[in-house]
């Protein structure tokens, strides 16, 4: 197979973005992924778009068609974009497919992109329901929250789990989000905050939860042989995993662990010939709170019941043991769906470049992704090192 | 939901019928047409479950979609039934009595209403059974 890096990244500010609608949002992110890798759409041979749900959304579905179109690609050059869906894996997914046409020889400059416009609609609590098992999980009344709340409720029963060691999953992704200039929350919040807040699904509140946002993520990717001609530091992937498990969460032998995370996780680290202790930073997928801590767990960093702990003792925060979601994560960053995947792929590249700013990791050498789809039916984990 | 859909499903809505893999033993709930452990080695026949299971987890459900805002706060659980089979459902019972184990049987209830003039679904919920 042929080696892949990431030449060029962009995304745009998450949040309520009122002044943009999806084709905005995606040429915001497209062409500053474009201007960062140093390329022209002359060169780009395809494009696959992630989005969850643009159909219930905003009404629009054939979204590959339309974001190659306002990117410029669509009319004049005629290029492949297609349209990739795995719920709240979509970004990922969007990005593997990236990775593959890349590596099987088939297309030499690809563009990944994810995207989602979540606040122009009524009831996103039952459009993200669609990434449950509609007929046995949602009709039963369970929504997302919900179904993470069992989770949590299972995982504090086995482990002892408290609430305030759970609180300080947000404490921290707020903090990271406070230092960087795209997220969607760029304040830091208290403990109390996140246990004074509006109960959601009990036991997770408000501050348990990443919130609904718009927003829109892009990079480019390409050869390593050939990325050297775009720019000084290309990020090869070292590994490109999926794993899939039952689509309703009643269906695994234990709810506190993600079997797809276990066996995308392994498959990476297989595939980069790495240990867990090479990681300098992962960006994981924390919709809700507990999920952070089930994923750290998950990919091996550390025991089973113990991730709660770890982060209590600060080890997850910059400057600590294995710092997770220094984009400050899905829920500081905020969780335009589609864009997530892609968005955790672009903190990477920003992190391994030393471009991070206030949030930089210092000495980072090789980052990982772990990207989700319901609740956790669908698992894409990536390595990343910078090439020397 | 959409009506046929719920169509589909009635037997298994209202009568909580399962299928059991005669080759690894396992119950399935809703009815698999395919074991997904023994895989084309699987031997499924038609199984009428009891209803009458445990709570593995549950949640109290404080914001919900519009189609069950009207019942908020409910209890969401996850239930394991005596034969082995698992599913999600509401517990019907006040929010501060349901814990893990808890014993529950299957009754038949509303679960929504298509507005004042549409159809109205039922199917099966759980009660406390102690």
């Amino acid at each position: 197979m042929v080696e892949v890096a990431v030449i060029g990244a962009g995304m745009t500010k998450f949040g309520e973005r009122w002044d943009a609608s999806l084709r905005e949002l995606c040429t915001e992110a497209g062409v500053a992924a474009l201007e960062d890798a140093n390329v022209s759409g002359e060169q780009i041979d395809a494009l696959f778009v992630g989005s969850m749900s643009a159909g219930r959304f905003i009404g629009q579905e054939h979204v590959g068609a339309l974001v190659a179109d306002y990117v410029g690609l669509g009319g004049d050059l005629h290029v492949p974009a297609t349209r990739v869906e795995a719920a709240c894996a979509s970004g990922g997914l969007a990005f593997r497919q990236a990775v593959a046409a890349v590596a099987s020889g088939m297309s030499d400059i690809v563009i990944a992109a994810g995207v989602e416009k979540m606040t122009d609609v009524g009831d996103a609590t039952d459009v993200l329901a669609g990434a449950a098992d509609r007929e046995w999980e949602s009709f039963a009344g369970a929504t997302f929250p919900g179904l993470y709340a069992m989770i949590a409720c299972d995982y504090m029963n086995k482990y002892g789990l408290t609430r305030e060691e759970l609180a300080q999953v947000a404490v921290k992704n707020h903090y990271h989000g406070a230092r960087n200039p795209f997220a969607h929350f760029q304040n830091e919040i208290s403990q109390s905050t996140v246990m004074n807040s509006t109960m959601v699904a009990s036991p997770l509140r408000l501050f348990d939860c990443s919130p609904v946002s718009d927003g829109a993520a892009a990079v480019v990717v390409c050869s390593l042989e050939k990325a050297r001609e775009f720019c000084d530091t290309p990020i090869t992937v070292l590994a490109s995993a999926q794993a899939g498990d039952t689509i309703a969460l009643h269906d695994r032998p234990d709810f506190s662990t993600m079997g797809a995370t276990v066996a995308a996780g392994n498959k990476a680290f297989a595939q980069a010939k790495l240990e867990r202790k090479d990681i300098d930073f992962v960006e994981v997928h924390d919709c809700f709170t507990i999920a952070e801590l089930c994923a750290i767990e998950d990919l091996g960093f550390v025991p089973k019941g113990t991730a709660g702990k770890f982060t209590a003792e600060g080890e997850t925060q910059i400057g600590g043991k294995l710092p997770v979601n220094t984009s400050g994560g899905l829920k500081a960053c905020g969780h335009p769906v589609g864009a997530t995947g892609i968005k955790q792929v672009w903190e990477v590249v920003q992190q391994l470049r030393g471009e991070a700013g206030r949030r930089q990791v210092d000495g980072a050498e090789v980052g990982m992704t772990q990207n989700v789809g319901g609740t956790g039916a669908t698992v894409v984990s990536h390595i990343f090192r910078r090439a020397c | 939901m959409t009506v046929a859909r719920f169509w589909r499903r009635i037997p298994q809505r209202y009568n909580l019928v399962g299928t059991k893999c005669n080759t690894c033993g396992d119950v399935f709930f809703p009815p698999r047409a395919f074991c997904p452990h023994c895989r084309r080695g699987g031997d499924l026949q038609e199984i009428q479950l009891s209803g009458k299971g445990k709570v593995l987890t549950f949640s109290v459900v404080h914001s919900a979609s519009d189609q069950y805002s009207d019942q908020k706060p409910y209890v969401l659980a996850i239930i394991e039934l005596e034969e082995g089979a698992r599913m999600t459902t509401h517990i019907v019972c006040e929010p501060d009595e349901v814990y893990i184990g808890m014993p529950v049987r299957s009754v038949f209830r509303v679960l929504d209403e298509d507005g004042t003039d549409g159809v109205i679904h039922y199917g099966t919920k759980f009660v406390p059974d102690e």
